[in-house]
């Protein structure tokens, strides 16, 4: 049987794992030139810095997967700096491109664990060069040793908000605040259901202790009005407190984030369907506990299939990799399985509890100003995408949301509405007085990501 | 209940619309029903070229009456779906194909369409971008394109203001007619009821002609197509080759669009996809016609659904087989141009019972 | 925008040019890294006239990076290493 995982980050490598336990040398293949995935993305070679300072409290989760990892390599068939850009179902083949080198990949099943992107709403100034997204803060700290800018504002909400602070805090950065844009009284309430989360939630107390120890600003609750500034970067973040009162915080750089969402382009390319999921206010690809999709060969794992953090992504990629075996005839230890989705049930009871801590802050996507920026790749404005949903537009309003991409190119561009999707969709739906759900989901074309045309055909 | 009109129409392409709009227009009582969104298919997801020179002959007629709707479309509908005229240039890649390039001049002269020849030198002189491999072109200086997913839904938005009952995800299911009026049902249960059908149902216009006993050998066509990131305008004409492997346009955004060869589909679901090797076969085909664009990166790519005749001429006119019905299906991957001129086209025939363009070659039973 | 590097800030020494004007990094910067740790402040404009962009999400996904090295055409800048007498335009 040939197994093709996508991905080798947590999720891929326990995949992975099961795999050549059973006996099997999937393909596998990664964008990124080493495995890791984003949360434990290894520095290039040269930079030498030891696990603790790299990954912190996850320092030894992350030494185990990247031992794991390099083990696994050369038992399987490794493909690194390759991108799989689309994807045939029908035909049970990937599409891939590597250093400028078409080839095509056919598998029985293929285990697709693309992981997660930050997510992101919009607000005047967010383009400028100095504002970068939570995850990216962290990456440019962990992967090559450096902030953001001299003074950083983090904005946003969400664990990564107060991990990303204190790993720069600790870094020696100067963190000029931290803004949340989420009350203390949405995260008190949720409590007794983070303490699901064991070591989890007391990491999250213990940053947010240790920020404010230090005497870091902190304000919870925040509507962000702007990030000022001019061509050559960042001035300062503006917002306004609970009480209506504007701030100013002087900062040359900002790192901002709202939670996650799936990096699901392939899952939609292979023609899974899709449900939207209330609790994350994030669309994701249909699966069973197991990670098993409506698509014959097709299963899902990760962040990918559902925002569930590296330790859960960890236990998804070994249970496809067991429905995989199952579904070819393999058999399995029961009481494996039977314990891993006990602890995946424990977890997703955690999640749901962080997803209530911090919840996506809809409201500010729905108020955002006409003239503000919505989609980057297309310089979209959100008035543009409110003007094609009025009854008045020449074309009639936009319904849904691919309509509203037809009409005007929200979406269209390089990221295909990775990064301004969440945003229009809460801006259309507000605009047409429905839901989310409602509007739809802008679909996904191939490639996954831009491909250059000077591309040669395998031979 | 049977709700009664008119006029029904099957389909919301772009000749669906049009003929919604010019029937209401002309006082008729129209409800279209469409199975998803109007221009979801063919006309929302096609190449965009507004082209006259090249085609049939027998099409030329359509076309120039179409072009003329075009150039007022701003009037007709509120927005011009982006259209610009920027000129067709068809490009001969050897002696051959300069050859018919060169023939087809005579029929571009008899159909009053204004066409002048690109000879070896001004080839190069005039786009200094082409590559070595283009060896002349023609000239159509009043083609060029629009944007085919504003198209449709204009012309609906239109035909609904002026009267017409425009109705989306409303799929038909069953036909019949008793001699006197056609009864249509649709999937929700709902049932219309008019003296007249027509019937702009693309590729589905087939099973709607054979329901009605006139099966014609229509099969599903999929243009693959593909566009680039943006790039510093340059590519002022639609550009086309003799053989139509590759065509490509640029938009004054920057985005060049390019399309050749077919994708995959599955008509009964209705689902569509470009293939990954098509699209990268015509990436290559573009670039040996414009080098510049090597390197470049494809951000999307797409396909959508239309109906190909043998022949590559559609079917349109009355039926045979059944009084009151018309047919205008089956453009075979161009009748993006034609669709507004096609509405005007039914409007008269339905209206007036005649109309001037000639149609003969396009009638069903020529199979 | 300015990176400030923080840890590992001691490694080999590469130079490479942006638009012609030499450009000081090190060993295992990625271009985005080496660039804007430098003083180029930015990688490209918006073809839409709404000003400079750095980058956004440092992993591949926002495609707001895109710069040309010549010789290997267009890249993005936060997965590419930077290597020595690299010749980089804005993109």
């Amino acid at each position: 049987m040939k197994v093709a995982v996508v991905g080798a980050g947590p999720a891929g490598v326990r995949a992975v794992e099961r795999l050549v336990a059973a006996g099997l040398s999937p393909v596998w293949i990664d964008e990124a030139s080493d495995g890791g995935g984003r949360i434990y993305q290894r520095p290039p070679p040269g930079l030498a810095r030891d696990a603790r300072s790299l990954y912190g409290f996850e320092a030894k989760r992350a030494t185990a997967l990247h031992d794991t990892l390099d083990a696994l390599k050369p038992r399987c068939d490794w493909r690194p700096d390759t991108l799989v850009w689309h994807i045939r179902p029908g035909a049970r083949q990937l599409q891939t491109l590597c250093g400028g080198r078409q080839d095509a990949v056919t598998y029985d099943a293929a285990i697709l664990c693309t992981g997660a992107m930050d997510r992101v709403i919009p607000l005047p100034g967010w383009t400028r060069p100095g504002v970068t997204t939570m995850g990216a803060a962290q990456i440019a700290l962990k992967t090559q040793g450096c902030a953001i800018g001299h003074r950083v504002v983090f904005l946003g909400t969400g664990p990564l908000l107060w991990l990303v602070a204190y790993q720069y805090a600790k870094a020696g950065a100067d963190v000029a605040g931290v803004l949340d844009t989420t009350p203390f009284i949405t995260k008190a309430r949720a409590t007794p259901g983070l303490l699901l989360g064991g070591a989890t939630f007391a990491k999250g107390l213990y940053y947010i202790a240790w920020l404010r120890r230090r005497g870091i600003r902190i304000a919870e609750g925040v509507t962000p009005l702007a990030i000022e500034g001019g061509d050559d970067g960042v001035t300062a973040v503006t917002w306004r407190d609970a009480a209506g009162r504007d701030h100013r915080i002087d900062c040359d750089a900002v790192g901002m984030g709202w939670g996650l969402k799936p990096e699901a382009q392939l899952a939609d390319l292979a023609a899974v369907p899709f449900r939207h999921d209330a609790l994350q206010a994030n669309w994701v690809p249909v699966r069973d506990g197991a990670g098993r999709t409506p698509v014959a060969g097709i299963y899902l794992a990760g962040d990918g299939a559902g925002i569930g953090g590296a330790e859960v992504a960890e236990m998804t990629g070994a249970r496809a990799a067991l429905a995989v075996l199952e579904d070819a005839g393999h058999r399995l230890d029961p009481i494996e399985t039977v314990a891993l989705d006990r602890r995946l049930a424990s977890q997703a009871r955690f999640r749901a509890a962080l997803e209530r801590a911090f919840p996506f802050p809809a409201h500010l996507a729905r108020a955002m100003a006409d003239d503000t920026l919505l989609c980057r790749c297309e310089g979209l404005r959100a008035g543009e995408l409110r003007a094609a949903a009025r009854a008045e537009a020449a074309t009639g309003p936009a319904p849904e949301m691919n309509r509203a991409k037809a009409f005007t190119r929200v979406g269209m561009g390089r990221c295909q509405g990775r990064v301004c999707g969440a945003a229009a969709a809460e801006i259309l739906a507000a605009e047409l007085n429905c839901t989310v759900p409602q509007i739809g989901r802008l679909r996904g074309q191939p490639p996954v990501k831009p491909i250059p045309i000077s591309a040669e055909a395998a031979p | 209940m049977t709700t009664t009109c008119d006029v029904l129409i099957q389909g919301g392409g772009g000749a669906g619309c049009s003929a919604a709009l010019h029937l209401a227009q002309r006082g008729m009582r129209v409800i279209l029903l469409e199975r998803g969104l109007v221009g979801g298919q063919a006309s929302g997801v096609n190449y965009g070229g507004v082209r006259q020179q090249g085609r049939n002959p027998a099409e030329l007629p359509i076309a120039r009456r179409s072009r003329e709707i075009w150039g007022r479309l701003g009037v007709l509908v509120g927005t011009d779906a982006e259209f610009t005229v920027t000129g067709h240039l068809k490009l001969a890649r050897s002696e051959a194909e300069e050859a018919e390039l060169i023939a087809y001049l005579d029929v571009a002269k008899q159909h009053d369409l204004p066409l002048r020849m690109v000879g070896r030198n001004a080839i190069h002189r005039d786009y200094p971008w082409l590559g070595p491999l283009v060896v002349a072109g023609s000239f159509a200086p009043e083609d060029g394109a629009a944007n085919p997913r504003l198209l449709s839904p204009a012309l609906a938005h239109a035909a609904r203001a002026a009267g017409a009952d425009i109705r989306e995800h409303a799929e038909v299911v069953a036909h019949a007619h008793d001699g006197a009026r056609f009864t249509l049902r649709t999937k929700a249960g709902e049932s219309f009821a008019a003296p007249v059908l027509l019937n702009v149902a693309g590729f589905w216009g087939g099973a709607v002609a054979a329901a009605f006993g006139e099966a014609v050998p229509i099969e599903p066509l999929s243009p693959n197509m593909a566009v680039t990131e943006p790039l510093p305008y340059f590519i002022e004409p639609n550009l086309g080759v003799v053989g139509g492997n590759v065509y490509l346009r640029q938009i004054p955004r920057g985005n060049v669009i390019l399309g050749g060869g077919h994708g995959e589909a599955d008509a009964s679901i209705p689902w569509s996809r470009p293939l990954p090797e098509v699209t990268m076969e015509a990436a290559q085909l573009a670039t040996q016609l414009v080098p510049a664009l090597a390197g470049v990166q494809i951000i999307r790519s797409w396909s959508g659904i239309d109906g190909r005749m043998p022949d590559r001429i559609p079917v349109i006119g009355p039926s045979r087989t059944t009084a009151g019905l018309f047919h205008a299906f089956g453009f075979s991957g161009h009748g993006f141009q034609l669709g507004p001129g096609i509405g005007a086209i039914m409007a008269e025939l339905i209206v007036d019972g005649r109309t001037d363009i000639p149609l003969d070659p396009f009638r069903i039973d020529r199979f | 925008m300015k990176l400030v590097r923080l840890r590992d800030a001691a490694r080999p020494r590469i130079t490479l040019r942006l638009d012609g004007v030499p450009i000081e990094a090190q060993r295992g910067d990625t271009l985005l890294t080496a660039l804007l740790a430098a003083d180029a402040g930015y990688l490209r404009d918006s073809e839409f006239g709404d000003g400079p962009r750095a980058g956004f999400c440092l992993m591949g996904a926002c495609q707001d990076c895109w710069v040309v090295v010549e010789g290997r055409g267009r890249l993005r800048a936060c997965a590419t290493l930077a290597e020595d007498g690299m010749e980089i335009r804005r993109g």
